[in-house]
């Protein structure tokens, strides 16, 4: 505070409200998708004809819908579940493993931010056919695992370098195992992470389209279904309506994993500080 | 009699049973569907392409037509160069909101900072989506500069067309760039810009001298993480960008696709990791040119 008060230019209010550009820019056009998905034409154009719920409607007793819907939770899901065991493991023995194994693991963990998607889906598109998986489900959560890998590992590392040093120590003078303290200290500790880790790999998962396209078998996931009916312009005001449904649970999902990822561990200090 | 001994031989079985264990799942993924994976495309990249999974013989010839092909080239080019429009307009856009974040931000920061990474979270491929409806020729910029009377015709030219990749490309990955360089502006010791202003640097020099030089390192990380993803995207050149706007990563995809050609496309794939490879090595010695704090 102190600082911003040297640093303080007369730029600081110019500054502020290019932030506020910014930020327009940012939500404007997710915004439009709401907006015409309630407007009454075809046309995503102004001005706008009318208050709707018609497209709405036309999403309910769609079973093509329904099934890539189904799909796409029960992938997020197991993905979410896959991605998260890896994170809070890769990350653990990372931070506490001390041995260079666990370091490269993690290193290489955090590798797919540096591969694009494209690659990362040809490559899992070879594999999955050299063991005769094929494009599949189960391909599709092996994908989803691996695009997630990067997000969980992080916020868990954060999380497990958060707690201080001296309640692991603590539990292994205490003659607790590595395991007893994996499981009953270290763990419980972390949990609004690790929940946090899920929901945002479950997100990821769920709203992922560019690995997904090369791994999918007969069965398609929401985004490809998405994808298929682009490509017709009367389907667009359905597309619009499924797109702000998929946005709200987004934001809604994103939001709880933001405030579990910074809950918590206020609590641990206090109780560290006065364990009354 | 010999408890102790036993009781350690038992803890030190628990012990690597608990590390082979927690070991396991990271070690299957990262070896497997990362290393080995790859492998299997560098190893694809240099067979011929027989229509079997793995292909036969063993040459550059993929990599011979890559670069003998004045089209590989051309579209190689057109990707390195959007994808350097986009990081450089992402990062540059970016960077005010970071330094606003981590100086001026007070009490709203939290929230500032839950604002800007939210449409990260958010579907791609609606984000890119929304550019389609905003850009088409009946759609809502064309229709809003007819409404608003600035326009009498509605024009093709914003549609299909490289600027629109980039500025779709631009607005998609802008939450990336924000966090790395605002982390990096935050962790810039506070004794150091207090010490420029004591010893009378102007703001403008504290900035370009201390604090500029000092979030390089933010800087660059944010560019790498726009840059990757952006090279070889293959979505949003075919949602908004046209034929014109082939990039590399749309030959990858229809290698394995329509065109069916899975060793050239792997020989692409490898083309691109190794452009990305140059790019990482420079960005790290920029970094620490500029003493990397991290």
């Amino acid at each position: 505070m102190k600082v911003a008060r040297f640093t303080a230019k007369p730029d600081g209010r110019w500054l502020g409200l290019y932030v506020l550009a910014y930020l327009v820019f940012l939500y404007l056009p997710i915004l439009l998708i709401p907006l015409f998905s309630f407007n009454d034409s075809i046309q995503a154009a102004f001005p706008l004809q009318g208050f709707t719920l018609q497209w709405y409607a036309t999403l309910y007793g769609n079973s093509a819908l329904s099934g890539a819907l189904l799909n796409s939770l029960v992938i997020g899901v197991i993905a979410a579940t896959g991605a998260t065991l890896c994170g809070i493991t890769v990350s653990y023995m990372d931070l506490y493993g001390r041995s260079p194994l666990a370091a490269t693991i993690s290193a290489i963990a955090r590798l797919p931010i540096l591969i694009p998607g494209v690659i990362v889906g040809i490559s899992l598109l070879i594999l999955i056919n050299l063991v005769g998986l094929g494009p599949s489900r189960i391909a599709i959560v092996l994908g989803h695992i691996l695009v997630a890998l990067p997000t969980t590992v992080v916020v868990m590392r954060s999380r497990f370098a958060a707690i201080p040093k001296t309640v692991r120590e603590a539990a292994l003078d205490l003659g607790a195992s590595d395991w007893t303290t994996f499981r009953r200290v270290m763990l419980p500790l972390s949990l609004p992470a690790v929940l946090s880790a899920f929901m945002l790999a479950f997100l990821i998962s769920f709203d992922e389209f560019i690995v997904v396209f090369f791994l999918a078998g007969t069965q398609p996931t929401l985004p490809l279904y998405i994808w298929s009916q682009l490509r017709f312009p009367r389907s667009l005001p359905t597309v619009m309506a499924l797109g702000t449904m998929i946005l709200a649970v987004s934001f809604i999902i994103a939001g709880t994993a933001e405030i579990l990822r910074h809950r918590g561990l206020g609590a641990v200090r206090r109780t560290l500080a006065n364990p009354a | 009699m010999s408890t102790p001994a036993a009781a350690q031989m038992s803890e030190a079985r628990s012990s690597s049973g608990f590390r082979f264990a927690m070991l396991l799942p990271g070690a299957l993924v990262t070896f497997l569907l990362i290393l080995f994976a790859l492998g299997l495309v560098l190893f694809l990249a240099f067979r011929g392409n027989d229509g079997s999974l793995l292909g036969s013989g063993f040459g550059l010839a993929n990599f011979a037509a890559v670069v003998f092909d004045p089209l590989y080239w051309t579209v190689t080019l057109r990707s390195l160069v959007i994808a350097a429009l986009v990081t450089l307009a992402t990062v540059v856009t970016a960077y005010p909101v970071a330094y606003y974040l981590a100086f001026y931000a007070g009490r709203r920061r939290g929230l500032l900072l839950f604002l800007v990474t939210l449409p990260f979270w958010t579907s791609y491929l609606l984000r890119v989506f929304a550019w389609k409806i905003v850009l088409a020729y009946n759609g809502v910029l064309n229709s809003a500069l007819i409404e608003s009377g600035i326009w009498s015709q509605p024009t093709l030219a914003f549609l299909n067309t490289p600027a629109a990749v980039v500025v779709t490309l631009a607005h998609a990955y802008a939450p990336f760039a924000i966090l790395p360089i605002y982390v990096a502006l935050e962790t810039i010791p506070k004794s150091l810009i207090e010490a420029a202003s004591d010893l009378g640097a102007r703001p403008f020099t504290s900035f370009r001298r201390v604090v500029l030089p000092n979030s390089m390192p933010g800087v660059l990380a944010a560019a790498l993480v726009v840059f990757v993803p952006t090279v070889g995207d293959y979505v949003t050149p075919a949602m908004v960008g046209g034929p014109a706007s082939t990039m590399i990563g749309t030959l990858i995809q229809s290698q394995f696709g329509k065109a069916n050609d899975w060793p050239f496309g792997a020989a692409l794939s490898v083309c691109v990791m190794l452009v990305i490879l140059v790019v990482v090595l420079v960005a790290r010695g920029a970094d620490r040119r500029f003493g990397s704090r991290t």
